[in-house]
């Protein structure tokens, strides 16, 4: 199935939550703001939200300093 | 005789005068006690002879204009129609170490009728690297120590103090009122919990983050980037604080206004950033 991660395809098996794409892609749920189809989802929601095919998820990760 | 009369500006108030008057006239006239003449932006000795349309500022060295005279005269350098919007405009600032002691500064000079500070650190000799505080406000609640210092910047402004953890319950009550958030904290999960939070629990109201301005690596790599209609992040993305990558006055300080300007653009309507 394929979904468009920060503008770019990318090929999933089903069933993937949105957590287990942040371990795919390398990415500290700690440290992220997760935009689904326009939405951004809350912590809470990172587990229990499967990825469909087509989703569009924007990951804005934050890195430390200022 | 019947001199020619002529439009000046002194101390930014129209005034109509004789043509060819010298400044000391004006001065025993209008201000006697000053002991500084600038005209159109440089001090000039008292035997220049006013001119049309001269912008003259008259003040005494040391002593303080009067509230309504220094709004004036800061103003005067604003583009024309900016001041009236920042006086109405709200501003929150999550944070006040190197991006949010820098960006509060550059809004209070901007003119920012309210701007809330929250943070609930005190300053230590270590963040005189790049903060905007003295040395003699070390141990100090660094939102006590900034709100005296925007206080002598511009009185004008409306400084609101929070001394105290902001966490994801406190979020909504603490900027819902804000018209724009800034994000200016220094961890990156306390920045994600922030936007988060905030992106969530308060709808409508922008929010202006920053990410990646450690180190000394170019300060082009620093930019506004648009994520949605409400929210903005500033920074390259990429460099983070850590071991052998310092957080530097430079960039940090680029990095702080660039959500400055962010903010001011919001103000006035203007998109901060293209879209990527």
């Amino acid at each position: 199935m394929r979904i468009t991660v920060n503008g770019k395809h990318k090929q999933i098996t089903d069933p993937t939550s949105i957590a287990a794409l942040f371990e795919m892609v390398g990415v500290n749920p700690e440290q992220v703001v997760a935009e689904h189809n326009g939405t951004i989802l809350a912590p809470q929601q990172y587990r229990e939200t499967i990825l469909r095919e087509g989703d569009t998820i924007e990951l804005i990760q934050f890195v430390g300093g200022g | 005789m019947n001199r020619k009369q002529i439009q000046i500006y002194l101390n930014e108030r129209s005034l109509t005068v004789a043509a060819k008057m010298p400044l000391r006239d004006l001065q025993q006239q209008q201000c006697p006690n000053a002991d500084l003449l600038i005209v159109n932006g440089y001090p000039c000795p008292d035997d220049h002879l006013i001119a049309d349309q001269d912008h003259i500022v008259m003040i005494r060295r040391g002593v303080a204009p009067s509230p309504q005279e220094l709004e004036a005269l800061m103003m005067a350098r604003h583009t024309p129609g900016v001041h009236a919007k920042v006086k109405k405009a709200r501003v929150g600032i999550a944070g006040a170490g190197g991006l949010g002691s820098a960006i509060a500064i550059a809004l209070a000079r901007t003119g920012v009728g309210f701007i809330r500070i929250a943070d609930f650190d005190v300053v230590e000799p270590s963040n005189l690297n790049r903060q905007q505080y003295f040395v003699d406000q070390i141990g100090l609640p660094k939102v006590h120590a900034l709100r005296d210092n925007l206080q002598r910047i511009n009185p004008l402004v409306t400084v609101d103090s929070y001394y105290g953890k902001i966490t994801a319950e406190n979020v909504n009550e603490l900027f819902a009122d804000m018209d724009i958030l800034v994000e200016a904290f220094d961890r990156a999960d306390q920045k994600a919990m922030l936007a988060n939070t905030f992106l969530r629990d308060v709808p409508e109201k922008y929010l202006v983050a920053a990410s990646g301005m450690a180190g000394y690596e170019p300060g082009n790599s620093i930019r506004t980037r648009k994520i949605n209609n409400r929210f903005y992040l500033c920074g390259d993305n990429l460099t983070s604080a850590g071991p052998g990558c310092g957080l530097m006055a430079p960039r940090v300080g680029i990095a702080a206004h660039h959500q400055a300007n962010a903010v001011l653009r919001l103000i006035l309507g203007e998109d901060p950033a293209t879209q990527g």
